[in-house]
């Protein structure tokens, strides 16, 4: 058996390879409730129905789906470039951060004004977070995987030492609660984002927002010539600079808006769903990582990341919806875990391909004869 | 050590053929070539990696067969090869440590201290000084090639290849270095010295084996050859160049100065001395030289991708600010790279993509910040069928294509855009026949329309069909200028290997 690599990658392979490791995740999951002592085709229905066909479920899931749409755009983008922005979950406080204050500050202006700037103060936020990372690889050739990626952990405490540790604008000081708890104010009713029902579906403004960005996204990169620049730049930093190219501001531009994609998820964080800056919450839910995922698994293309943050989001509302004894609670974890390693061992099904062969009568000296060089 | 009819064939070219070579114990033989001669593919054979088609190799009178690397260094041959095979982090002794294939010398346990005690020895006997407990990353080049000499007298090599070693060297380091090849020698041990610099294997070598396109022409005693007849066997031709007869042209404007040029290489140390040369529009310089002497760097320097420290290039009487490809390109140069897939073309993107990788600022591949993606597409379509790139269309990715419908690629690129100066670098290296004259063609084309083309190559053959001058270099600098009418192939030969240093 010789693994050898493809020369070519036929398109099919793009979408069999997702399914095939969905599917064989699926078995995998169904083969570890077995083992458990559970029922494993009762058990993915129900999760099934939690996620996406019980009343209420699929607006439930759309609440989960919309932050990983957001972080998931944000690797996607960086991605694209071989950028690799870890910092998607840093940016996303960081956008909360600047989101919530400018909805506070705008608390006697109309709605739309405050919704405006909100999302313009998330976006400037998530940028100025991701611009250090970006700002030291661009010109000191430092590894951004790392620094993004430590940035997380401060953007983190700066977060919770907001709400917990000093009495910051953004925190609640008044009332019984907030006394014993500490907790962020509440924005005002001008700073709350609005939501369509639409047969039933709730649709909020941040979903809408990130479907909006994900079609931006996907123009700027085929059709705009700042995106024909980070192809050629992802593909080979070299021909960048051979053709002229800036490399360093582009690094430096992708990762901004990385950052404020991320930043953006931040302040609909705020506006959508918790109006308040809320650290426990933002903290305890990894968006940023899960974006990372998905932006994996979708091939750094955009609508695709928005349809997977859509079933991952399902997943992780069945998770909540189900936690009870007769559920097995850590399922929700094990098929995020499983679907995970599936999708990215199926990677190397799309760049190699595997031959079975007789073997060779002088196997190993057939395997040392090198590529001739031209 | 004798090789008897060693041939190695590659798809398309006979890399070896029937290569004749003995060398005896306690002697330094060199062998001489071009590159491209056959010296790498005959050191990959000696080392196992690969394997010869016909031929056999003889150790001290028996035959050996090589089927791994692994064989060549139980036998006893090491090589010290150009890029240096060392651990970084580690140390000296460490790095000693790891090349120590012997079965006998092998055990579970590593006592350091033993083995840096017999390093020292070595380097003392041998005169290569060297710390061992000194980490690789803190030593000079120079110094890790002493590391690879030793790690091959550690293991007790009977037979030793140096593949280029002067290459990194200083003048002063290479002289040290010949004298450790006596000492070796000396011992009993066999060196194999690879080179095409004359007056080195003059220094050091008892013996001379010239290459020339894969065979063995000579084996001459290097106390009795001199430059010039190594050269004569080296270039191998009694010259008689079909060129186009000179048309007389009156001297037409200087378009490309370089003045003073002096440029850090990719390790970072000086890789262009002082280089002056100019071009004039509808002339053809060459600069010839054996690879690795600057041409490349040269080259880049004038596009813009290499930063100049010293001096100025200068595009009709205008200094450019150097370090700057975009202000390259706008002065009117274009640059075929050396290195076509990966630096004159993005690998995956699409071949209506990589012929507007220059221009796709500007209309009518853009407007404003908008691509305008058919009108690239017709565009490329356009320049496939002008340039004959045979390929299903123009979004197949460029890293499909062969290597002559690449070039042309980037031909159809540098030639569309209207330039006024086209450096090209090893423009045919790799083509075959029919393509390497379509790219004469073209260069031809575009001298006679009056654009200043600065063609780099190692192929003397070309150039003196090509060329109106010649300018050769040698360690980063210009050894010398010719006119192409009447050039001496030997005297070229000779200024390519150091020139008055050699003679």
């Amino acid at each position: 058996m010789r693994i050898e690599r493809r020369l070519e990658q036929p398109r099919w392979l793009s979408f069999v390879v997702p399914a095939v490791a969905i599917a064989l995740a699926t078995l995998l999951g169904g083969l570890v409730l077995l083992v458990t002592g559970h029922a494993p085709v009762k058990s993915f229905r129900r999760l099934f129905e939690a996620a996406f066909t019980a009343k209420g479920a699929l607006s439930a899931t759309v609440v989960s789906a919309t932050p990983l749409a957001f972080t998931g755009l944000c690797a996607a983008v960086a991605f694209r470039m071989n950028l690799f922005n870890i910092g998607g979950e840093g940016q996303l406080y960081g956008g909360a951060i600047t989101g919530a204050t400018a909805g506070l500050l705008l608390a006697h202006s109309p709605s739309p004004v405050a919704i405006g700037a909100m999302v313009l103060a998330g976006a400037a936020g998530g940028a100025l977070v991701a611009a250090i990372p970006g700002f030291l690889r661009a010109f000191l050739a430092t590894n951004e995987i790392i620094t993004s990626l430590m940035l997380n952990y401060v953007v983190g405490l700066i977060l919770t030492y907001l709400i917990f540790d000093t009495h910051s604008y953004l925190r609640e000081t008044k009332g019984f609660e907030a006394q014993v708890f500490p907790q962020g104010k509440t924005l005002p009713a001008s700073a709350t984002w609005p939501s369509w029902t639409v047969h039933g579906l709730a649709l909020p403004l941040g979903f809408l927002v990130a479907a909006g960005l994900a079609f931006a996204v996907w123009g700027l990169y085929a059709r705009t010539r700042f995106g024909f620049e980070v192809q050629v730049i992802g593909d080979s930093s070299r021909a960048a600079r051979y053709a002229g190219m800036r490399t360093r501001r582009k690094i430096l531009a992708v990762m901004c808006l990385s950052g404020a994609l991320a930043g953006i998820g931040g302040a609909s964080q705020d506006g959508d769903f918790r109006h308040q800056l809320d650290p426990r919450g933002l903290t305890a839910a990894g968006y940023g990582y899960a974006g990372i995922v998905i932006a994996a698994l979708g091939r750094y293309n955009p609508f695709a990341v928005v349809v997977l943050a859509f079933g991952l989001g399902g997943l992780q509302n069945a998770g909540y919806t189900l936690q009870s004894a007769d559920f097995p609670a850590g399922l929700v974890g094990v098929m995020e875990g499983l679907i995970l390693f599936c999708a990215l061992g199926g990677e190397i099904f799309v760049r190699y391909r595997v031959r079975f062969e007789r073997r060779a009568p002088k196997a190993p000296t057939a395997a040392l004869e090198p590529e001739p060089s031209p | 050590m004798t090789l008897r009819g060693i041939t190695k064939r590659f798809p398309g070219v006979v890399a070896n053929d029937h290569v004749e070579f003995e060398a005896e114990v306690g002697e330094v033989h060199a062998l001489l070539g071009e590159n491209g001669a056959g010296k790498t593919t005959l050191s990959n054979i000696l080392t196992g990696l690969y394997r010869p088609d016909e031929g056999e190799i003889l150790l001290y009178g028996e035959p050996l067969e090589l089927h791994a690397p692994r064989d060549a260094l139980d036998a006893g041959i090491a090589m010290v090869h150009q890029h240096f095979r060392l651990v970084e982090p580690f140390t000296v002794a460490e790095n000693v440590l790891l090349a120590d294939h012997r079965d006998a010398t092998r055990s579970f346990l590593v006592r350091p201290r033993d083995v840096e005690r017999r390093v020292t020895e070595l380097s003392r006997r041998y005169g290569l000084a060297v710390d061992p407990r000194a980490r690789i990353w803190q030593l000079s080049l120079g110094e890790q090639q002493r590391v690879e000499i030793l790690k091959a007298l550690y293991q007790d090599a009977k037979v030793l290849i140096l593949d280029e070693p002067t290459a990194v060297l200083t003048p002063q380091e290479a002289d040290a270095l010949f004298e450790t090849i006596r000492a070796m020698a000396a011992d009993g041990r066999t060196v194999i010295f690879i080179s095409h610099k004359l007056h080195e294997v003059k220094a050091v070598a008892d013996r001379v084996t010239v290459l020339r396109g894969g065979k063995s022409v000579g084996t001459v005693d290097a106390a009795d050859a001199t430059p010039r007849s190594l050269a004569r066997l080296m270039v191998g031709r009694e010259v008689e160049i079909a060129r186009p007869v000179g048309e007389q042209r009156e001297p037409a404007q200087v378009v490309l100065e370089v003045v003073g040029v002096s440029a850090d290489g990719d390790r970072g140390t000086a890789a262009l001395h002082d280089v002056t040369l100019s071009v004039r529009a509808g002339e053809i310089v060459a600069v010839a030289g054996v690879a690795g002497n600057g041409q490349r760097e040269l080259a880049e320097a004038i596009a813009g991708v290499r930063p100049i420290r010293s001096g100025d290039v200068r595009v009709a009487g205008r200094a450019l600010g150097g370090g700057d490809p975009r202000e390259a390109i706008r002065a009117g140069i274009a640059y075929v790279p050396e290195d076509r897939l990966g630096v004159g073309l993005a690998p995956t993107l699409s071949i209506a993509s990589n012929v507007v990788l220059k221009s796709y600022r500007r209309a009518p591949a853009s407007r404003g910040p908008l691509l305008l993606l058919s009108r690239i597409r017709d565009h490329a379509a356009g320049l496939m069928r002008r340039y004959d790139v045979r390929a299903p269309g123009p979004d197949v990715p460029a890293r499909l294509l062969s290597g002559g419908n690449l070039q042309k690629v980037v031909l159809a690129r540098e030639f569309s855009s209207e330039p006024r100066i086209v450096v090209a670098a090893s423009p045919t290296r790799g083509l075959d026949i029919s393509a390497i004259e379509t790219v004469h063609a073209y260069l031809r084309k575009a001298a006679s329309e009056g654009v200043g083309v600065l063609l780099i190559s190692e192929d003397l053959d070309e150039i003196l069909a090509l060329a109106d001058r010649i300018v050769v270099m040698y360690e980063g600098r210009v050894e010398g200028e010719r006119d192409a009418e009447g050039a001496d192939v030997e005297e070229l030969g000779l200024l390519m290997a150091g020139g008055e240093e050699a003679r």
